[in-house]
């Protein structure tokens, strides 16, 4: 027989590789489109919405099960009895003796799990492959703001403040040995003092950044036609906006406009909580934004996206003035947007805002149509579609 | 080092335990002991031991899930793990105490003995395994930069050829004919049987072969029969397929000797760690270390406990026979010894249990068996007089190949529309639909065209359909 080899553990990593690395990222990358694919079901999570952002949300994967051919519920399985004997009818629960896994063999467990995101995280895969709109183009938009100072390389000249008595020291030491080695055989000084040459001191820059603003108007009709369901979904719809947006500007404001007849600037809590009665003027709302506009929000320094959710019952009377203010709107606005929300079901085919408003030919209108919890992803899409058209035009 | 044992230790240990590996008979082939990490260990778990093997996402996602395991501390990791291959490569554990080594070392005789011996890994040509996985790994690889073929591309065969690799055959010592040789079957089978009354009986009626059909008898290996008969693909996919069926084939021996093969290494191991006379803290902590990998496991099954159990029991049956055996079987012509050796050559798990695993036996086991109701696991069975020979049927349903579904191509011309007609070999056990329906869409992506699959769902014959991307359940009347 020949002679057994042992091979001594190498700890050196020069020699050791990770190799599994590339084929766990590329696991990862499965992992994320994986989700990205189901982005609309789980947007759709009512739970989701109006959560805090370190929330970790449970996403199930589907798109990375290997699959096979294999049995499936009717296939009876063996077990080992522990000390007891096992009759028939009993239970095997879950978790006995602290294992889990109650297959027998080598049967493959149905591969079905599910992974921690954190909302943040979710939020970005959302937005990843919806590309930004760029931001670039609206230079007039963006104000130039100092942010710090920072520290970047070294001066002989400075203020005694930011002297760098390390690198003075250092200086000094360098000086030193390069003057004994000019003058071999000359013994050293006694005393080496500093020379002004060996001082040295912190540069500081002020880093300047454009800072992007953008706020959000969101408009609501909360006229007594609009229930708690329609809320839900415009309020899932102004979520959406407001994340998409926080990962594009720096700072962005919320404006929250309720309206039936007329219209008042709340609070979130107001703008979903409180109901109001009574009937519908659309133009209330969009003037109360150009004012709000006007007063705070000067589209030179703001970049400002309205969007208006409504059952689409208006008060006939009111459709002119509405139009006149939708127009003026799409003058300030970069975008904005009218969102019908007629649940299915709902009954309220009648009126409808949406085929008024196709008169609005400006292209950073849009109007979408919600009719379940499933269309708000891809309303949303559709909405912010308009957005990249519109600078690709410019 | 900080382990508490040098190489030497190990090395002194191994030097005594050999000769005792060549008093006992055992004949491995040439060993390499390899000191390993953690880390290595879940790297080499997730490649097969394999020094070097293709990439695959399956492969990230086995070693994230492993390590979260493991560092979760819901499972442990192997002592060691050791590859068929000549010589043959195991890697032990830095971390482990020397006892586990002294352990392990004689374990991994006891596999490699088994590897060499064992008919049903005649055929994956030990010598050459890691050259071969080093080639497999080398072409893929090659695919993926290949400019006109890439990632993506090479990922998709993959998918779809991993979903169908252990369709294959898996009895080795079955000859595959060749298509000649099923040609003369088919005619053979035609004819009439020789008649010596033929001028009194009446001329039989034949029926002429269809011999234009493809294949002529059912087809078991899918991604072979896929990668001759489907003309679209191009080289390098037919070389994928024949990756992974190559891979798929070195491994189907492993699993269909699961229980027989640690059986054998942890009796070995346990006999020469016996014979050894370790000093006493040894000894101690050997035993600790072997009561905790051979307990049996409550509520699952464990392969080195049944396969430990079974192999003590011929040892037994064929030293002191008892009366019933004796009056069965007559007297024995063999010793233990003599029997132990040939079994372990000519046996897989499912005719070793069928042949080795007695009544009395499935009972010391304490077997049962379970179905699923609802969400729970319920027994259904117990090894009582009238049903142990049930629990024998199910447990040898549920070891080696047993366990995959057996599907084989019948037609390769389903309805003159080159559908792939699949038919699966029903023994009682539904698919999981939803695997299925996902796994057929594999087929159909290397198929090239529809699919078809003949099966049986809740007593009634159905067949399963994909055809034009969309998947449709046709059940019988």
């Amino acid at each position: 027989m020949a002679s057994t080899i042992f091979r001594p553990y190498n700890s050196s990593s020069a020699q050791r590789s990770d190799r599994s690395a590339g084929d766990r990222l590329r696991h990862r990358q499965k992992v994320r489109e994986a989700i990205r694919n189901n982005i609309a079901d789980i947007i759709a999570e009512e739970s989701i919405i109006g959560k805090d952002k370190n929330r970790i949300i449970k996403v199930p994967i589907r798109g990375v099960k290997e699959y096979r051919f294999i049995y499936g519920d009717n296939a009876p399985g063996i077990g080992q009895g522990g000390d007891g004997e096992p009759k028939p009818g009993d239970v095997l629960g879950q978790g006995k003796d602290g294992k889990g896994g109650q297959q027998a063999g080598d049967r493959p467990g149905i591969d079905y799990y599910e992974t921690d995101v954190s909302l943040d995280e979710l939020i970005d895969l959302m937005f990843e492959d919806l590309e930004l709109p760029d931001i670039e183009r609206k230079r007039l938009r963006q104000i130039e703001i100092e942010r710090q100072f920072r520290q970047k390389g070294f001066r002989r000249k400075g203020i005694r403040v930011r002297l760098d008595k390390k690198r003075t020291a250092r200086s000094r030491v360098k000086r030193k040995k390069a003057s004994i080695k000019h003058h071999p055989g000359v013994p050293p000084p006694a005393r080496f003092p500093f020379h002004e040459d060996d001082l040295r001191y912190h540069h500081t820059i002020t880093d300047t950044r454009n800072e992007s603003n953008a706020v959000v108007l969101c408009i609501m009709d909360t006229s007594g036609s609009m229930d708690t369901m329609k809320k839900y979904l415009a309020r899932s719809f102004f979520f959406l906006l407001y994340q998409f947006l926080c990962t594009r500007y720096q700072n962005v404001e919320i404006v929250f406009i309720a309206h039936h007849t007329e219209a008042h600037e709340v609070t979130e809590e107001e703008f979903f909580h409180k109901g109001e009665s009574g009937g519908t003027f659309i133009s209330s709302g969009y003037n109360k934004a150009l004012e709000i506009i006007e007063a705070r929000y000067h589209p030179a320094l703001w970049n400002v996206y309205v969007f208006h959710c409504s059952d689409g019952d208006n008060f006939e009377s009111d459709n002119e003035a509405a139009l006149k203010a939708a127009k003026e709107l799409t003058q300030t606005a970069n975008l904005f947007g009218y969102g019908e929300i007629k649940p299915l079901g709902s009954g309220y085919y009648g009126s409808s805002m949406i085929t008024f408003f196709s008169q609005i030919q400006e292209a950073n209108f849009q109007t979408v149509q919600i009719q379940k919890k499933e269309d708000i992803w891809n309303s949303f899409k559709t909405f912010l579609s308009k957005d990249r058209a519109r600078e690709d035009a410019a | 080092m900080a382990t508490g044992y040098t190489i030497e230790d190990l090395e002194r240990w191994n030097d005594r335990i050999l000769p005792l590996v060549e008093r006992f008979g055992l004949d491995p082939f040439p060993q390499e002991f390899e000191v390993c990490d953690h880390e290595d260990m879940l790297s080499y778990m997730v490649y097969s031991g394999m020094p070097s093997h293709y990439p695959h996402w399956s492969y990230g996602k086995n070693f994230e899930k492993l390590k979260t395991l493991y560092e979760y501390g819901v499972s442990g990791l192997p002592y060691e793990m050791v590859i068929n291959s000549n010589p043959s490569i195991a890697y032990l554990m830095r971390d482990n105490s020397l006892a586990l080594q002294v352990l392990t070392i004689a374990h991994v005789y006891g596999h490699n003995d088994f590897f060499k011996n064992n008919f049903t890994f005649r055929s994956t040509r030990a010598q050459y395994t890691a050259e071969t996985f080093k080639s497999h790994a080398n072409r893929v690889r090659h695919y993926v930069e290949d400019p006109s073929i890439g990632l993506e591309k090479v990922e998709a065969v993959l998918d779809a050829a991993h979903a169908l690799s252990l369709q294959c055959r898996r009895n080795f010592a079955i000859k595959k004919l060749t298509a000649d040789e099923e040609l003369k079957m088919k005619m053979a089978e035609s004819e009439p049987p020789i008649d010596p009354f033929s001028s009194i009986h009446r001329r039989r009626e034949t029926a002429a072969p269809d011999l234009n059909k493809v294949p002529l008898y059912p087809d078991e290996d899918l991604l072979i029969f896929i990668r001759d008969h489907n003309r679209q693909l191009s080289e390098w996919e037919k070389d994928l397929l024949t990756i992974v069926h190559e891979e798929a084939r070195y491994f189907v021996p492993q699993i269909e000797t699961k229980i027989m093969n640690e059986g054998w290494a942890s009796f070995w191991h346990k006999r020469i760690l016996e014979t050894l006379e370790l000093p006493q803290e040894l000894h101690l902590e050997f035993i600790v270390r072997h009561t905790q990998v051979l307990r049996p496991s409550p509520g699952s099954l464990n392969p080195y406990h049944v396969g430990m159990k079974i192999w003590e029991d011929i040892e037994k049956r064929w030293d002191h026979p008892s009366a019933t055996d004796l009056e069965e079987f007559g007297p024995r012509k063999k010793n233990s010894q003599e029997k132990m050796f040939e079994v372990r050559e000519v046996e897989r798990d499912a005719s070793f249990l069928r042949r080795y695993l007695t009544e009395e036996l499935i009972r010391e086991l304490n077997l049962f068996e379970y179905k699923s109701r609802g969400n729970d696991q319920v027994v259904s069975r117990v090894a009582d007089k009238e049903n142990w020979r049930e629990i024998k049927e199910t447990l040898i349903q549920n070891v080696g190949t047993a366990t995959i579904p057996v599907i084989k191509v019948e037609d390769s011309d389903y309805a003159n529309s080159r559908t792939l007609l699949l038919k699966h070999h029903h023994d009682g056990r539904d698919l999981q639909l939803e695997y299925a329906e996902k796994t057929l869409r594999y087929v159909s992506q290397l198929w090239g065209r529809d699919v078809a699959m003949d099966t049986v769902l809740d007593g009634r014959n159905t067949q399963l359909v994909f055809s034009d991307g969309k998947f449709a359940l046709k059940k019988a009347a």
